[in-house]
């Protein structure tokens, strides 16, 4: 087992080397660019020179990604060209928010879709057909526009909750609540269908099998049965699909936070990207991406936990 | 080829046009398509025109169909026009993945090699960022374009057409049919392009319908984020203007976002209809209604109680524990009626005795013992008859109701070990658990009983069992733990399923000494469901013989061994004779 973390986290690693070579090299192909972004078009050709020396972006491309390289290695992303703090700083700021919004959608998510899941699979009928459909609209429907739906309807038309800002939790719980519900139930909506939609297929197959029968056979009720067998052993593909909505989520959450004004990651990810700060964005796509392995490793962990015949090597 | 593929394709695009949510999809998908290519004749205002006179304006105010935006553009000719912007941008996206999604399938699944490795790599490092952060990023140095930015959708998006293409060409690339081919002489190119485009043109169609709603999305939601050209008319800029107006003019934002939910919507629901359509194989069936057996059946029925029924003078004649009359079990046929699989059957076992219900698969016999068990599969149910168990009547009770009835008074040993047993969780926690809830036990009392039980069924190390997992033991261990299982709660009636059926020769006499040596301790009545006359010999008192779903003959076992009337049991009786060597008599194990 700890052999199995030691080798996903080394390729995890590997994985990280590829992608923060590959984002650096294609933000270099823009360094012309980059100062004239940053400048604006009315600047001259000197500024522009200037700046770009300043920044250091007239030096060879490797010694600057080994320069990069070997700072981020110890999580220092360096001085944003465009933020009053360190790259490094701003991210760990904003993590936690972008956190606790993304972690809530996702039990959020994870409940509602259990409960949608298990009832299609065993009433059938309309309940089952609603529940493929809301799959589909979660799919089909992006979920900024629900966020836009939601800020309309219940920010500006009937304010029940804040339409914008987000309120720390150590504030006022209430605040804070009232702060993120809009947020989680605009990111849970494209995530509900399809887990929901796995868990259904999961428990509809499971619910045939022969154990089931003797499950029943030996006594046990209804939800001792389902809840307790049929679940965990429709678990494992269900928290494969929670894994890559994870992903998603946390590419919706640039939308959610700017849209509902929320100083997390994603807001930071638009406003950097907009101004071309090439250390932010690195830092950021870096730390999106070890997020997401390690996510990733947690889900394989999980799903050898609930299943026995899974060895981890 | 094009003659034989012609008929099926147009049938295809009919069914999906006769349901109800494909027709409406398709249709609001063509009236965005046309509404948009048509949108100079069917507007009068140019979508970057100001109306100075009216500006905000509500809908239908100036000529406005839809009313207009903070600076007086028509709101309608800018949904229009945008139309056609935001639907070539996701043309554009869906062009470029399918270029390079299908092309590095075909090339990674047919040569393979260094190139499948490499594509498996590209493909994981692509998915281990979301796509919104790359599009953003690249954005930064390549500039706000927004064709830009879905040409990089297009290559993110590939590995899904990928992935499609790559697995059919593997499945394809090993058939017996393509070496045939390729000695015939026809070129790989020719091969691929018949054999695999033909297999994989359907679910690419599928994909392409959820993959243009996703890249739609994306494209407006890009520009919402303020990526995209500030005067555009695209439906991503109306929300965006929207978005920004929301608190003076709400209404603005409406009109983008319906167009944009319709249109994925719309997009994803008629990919889905598809895929549906070709899934089914059958016509489409109205829904069953009633189960209840028609006259018609019942007659037959009747007509058919035919049981040849030897007379049994050492039977006791007290009240059975298990009386089963007139049983007929049913499954609807798929055109609304039923599909009768028992017909008929009555059954009496009485109290510690060990009754047979003998017959080949397909007779009806399992059927018969999961109705008694009140746990037929789905779809099945009883359609007449009664099933009294000490008293009770079982059929159409709920399954809250029947619950008590199970475990502790009737309990159930399966044919196949191996799936009887939940694989997520221990021997003992699966032992444990039911004495829990049936015998009210506290966890170290079911826990010691358990460990008892694996003892008195020949588990050799009960203690070390108790944590292994079901894939951790042999079949026949499992089929031991499954009947220590079955007797845990103290039943009055057992029904064994095929118990030896599934295990290999030398294990099954040993499992049945021991459910033979269980029924003599305990007095537990036992009904055997098996094909299996030797087994019938073995251990029964009185058998039932069933063929179709009717039983044939009932009688004593002794009688119905010397003296068989129907001439199936006569024929089921010649097999075993002719088939191997007769068992010799029972010798008791040592130290019982």
């Amino acid at each position: 087992m700890l052999l199995f973390i030691a080798k996903r986290l080394a390729s995890g690693v590997g994985m990280l080397i590829s992608v923060s070579f590959l984002a650096f090299a294609l933000l270099s192909l823009g360094s012309e660019n980059i100062a004239r972004n940053i400048l604006g078009s009315t600047a001259t050709q000197e500024d522009v020179n200037t700046l770009s020396s300043q920044l250091g972006l007239d030096r060879p491309f490797f010694e600057r990604y080994f320069d990069w390289a070997i700072n981020a290695a110890q999580f220092n992303f360096g001085e944003s060209w465009t933020f009053p703090e360190t790259v490094s700083n701003t991210i760990q700021s904003r993590l936690g928010v972008t956190f606790a919004i993304v972690i809530v959608t996702i039990l959020v998510s994870l409940v509602v879709a259990i409960i949608l899941g298990v009832t299609a699979a065993i009433k059938g009928g309309w309940v089952d057909r609603l529940v493929q459909f809301i799959g589909l609209m979660g799919y089909a429907v992006p979920g900024f526009l629900v966020a836009l739906l939601l800020v309309t309807a219940f920010a500006v038309q009937i304010p029940i909750f804040d339409a914008i800002g987000y309120v720390e939790p150590g504030t006022s719980i209430g605040g804070w609540i009232r702060s993120i519900t809009l947020p989680v139930i605009a990111l849970a909506f494209s995530g509900i269908g399809s887990v929901a939609n796995q868990i259904r297929g999961s428990v509809k197959d499971s619910l045939g099998l022969d154990y089931v029968r003797t499950l029943y056979a030996r006594g046990l009720g209804f939800n001792s049965v389902v809840f307790k067998h049929v679940l965990r052993n429709a678990g494992g593909p269900a928290l494969a699909v929670l894994g890559s909505q994870l992903v998603g989520t946390l590419g919706g959450a640039v939308f959610v936070e700017q849209i509902f004004a929320i100083p997390g990651l994603g807001q930071f990810t638009v406003q950097a990207t907009s101004v071309s700060d090439v250390p932010a964005i690195m830092g950021l796509v870096v730390t999106t991406a070890i997020i997401v392995i390690i996510v990733n490793l947690v889900i394989d962990l999980l799903s050898a936990a609930l299943n026995p015949k899974v060895r981890l090597s | 080829m094009s003659q034989t593929t012609t008929p099926k394709k147009q049938g295809l695009v009919r069914r999906v046009l006769s349901n109800p949510l494909g027709f409406m999809s398709a249709l609001m998908l063509s009236l965005v398509l046309t509404a948009s290519a048509l949108a100079k004749l069917i507007t009068p205002f140019d979508d970057q025109a100001a109306d100075l006179y009216n500006i905000r304006v509500l809908p239908g105010v100036g000529g406005h169909i839809l009313g207009t935006d903070s600076a007086g553009r028509d709101i309608l000719s800018r949904l229009l026009i945008g139309g056609q912007l935001t639907l070539s941008g996701a043309a554009l996206t869906l062009g470029i993945a399918l270029l390079v999604g299908v092309t590095a399938g075909l090339i990674a699944g047919y040569f393979a090699g260094w190139f499948d490795t490499l594509s498996n790599w590209l493909t994981g490092l692509l998915m281990s960022l979301p796509a919104l952060v790359v599009l953003l990023s690249a954005a930064a140095v390549l500039g706000r374009s927004l064709w830009i930015a879905m040409f990089i959708l297009g290559l993110l998006l590939s590995p899904a057409y990928f992935r499609l293409v790559f697995t059919a060409v593997r499945a394809v690339r090993n058939e017996l049919f393509v070496d045939a081919a390729r000695v015939s002489g026809l070129s790989d190119f020719r091969i691929i392009g018949r054999h695999v485009l033909g297999a994989v043109r359907a679910p690419i169609i599928i994909q392409t319908g959820i993959l243009a709603s996703v890249s739609i999305g994306v494209q407006s939601g890009l520009e919402l984020l303020g990526l995209g050209d500030a005067g555009s008319s695209s439906w991503g800029s109306l929300l965006s203007d929207g978005f920004n107006n929301l608190f003076t003019t709400p209404f603005l934002i409406l009109w983008p976002a319906l167009v944009i939910g319709i249109t994925a919507l719309s997009l994803a629901l008629l990919a889905n209809t598809l895929r549906d359509e070709l899934e089914r194989t059958g016509p489409r069936f109205k829904k069953i209604k009633g189960m209840g057996k028609t006259a018609a059946q019942i007659a037959d029925d009747a007509a058919e109680i035919a049981t040849i029924v030897h007379p049994a003078p050492t039977r006791n004649n007290e009240t059975p524990l298990l009386s089963v009359k007139g049983l007929a079990v049913g499954y609807p046929n798929g055109q609304g009626g039923i599909k009768q699989v028992v017909h008929n059957v009555n059954l009496t076992v009485n109290r510690g005795e060990v009754v047979g219900l003998i017959g080949e698969s397909g007779s009806g016999k399992t059927q018969t013992a999961f109705a008694v068990l009140g746990l037929l599969p789905a779809g099945g149910r009883v359609v007449a008859g009664s099933i009294v168990f000490d008293g009770n009547e079982l059929v159409g009770l709920p399954l809250k109701m029947s619950r008590k009835f199970r475990g502790g008074r009737i309990s159930y040993i399966p044919q196949e070990p191996m799936s009887n047993l939940d694989p997520s969780f221990t021997i003992g926690t699966q032992l444990v658990e039911p004495m829990m809830k049936v015998l009210g036990l506290s966890k170290k009392d079911a826990k010691d009983k358990a460990i008892a039980l694996l003892t008195r069924v020949g588990i050799p190390n009960p203690a070390l069992t108790m944590k292994k997992y079901p894939h951790e033991i042999s079949g026949g261990q499992a089929q031991r733990v499954l009947i220590a299982g079955a007797v845990s709660c103290d039943p009055d009636l057992i029904i064994a399923d095929e118990p030896t059926t599934a295990l290999d020769v030398t294990v099954q006499a040993e499992v049945l000494d021991l459910l033979r040596d269980l029924q003599k301790e305990t007095n537990t009545a036992l009904l055997m469901v098996t094909h299996n006359f030797g087994v019938v010999a073995d251990l029964c008192d009185y058998i039932n013989v069933m063929q179709d779903g009717r039983i044939l003959e009932a009688g004593p076992v002794l009688d119905i061994f010397q003296n068989a009337k129907h001439p199936y049991t006569q024929s089921l009786l010649d097999s075993i004779l002719e088939g191997g060597p007769a068992r010799g008599a029972y010798v008791a194990p040592k130290g019982n």
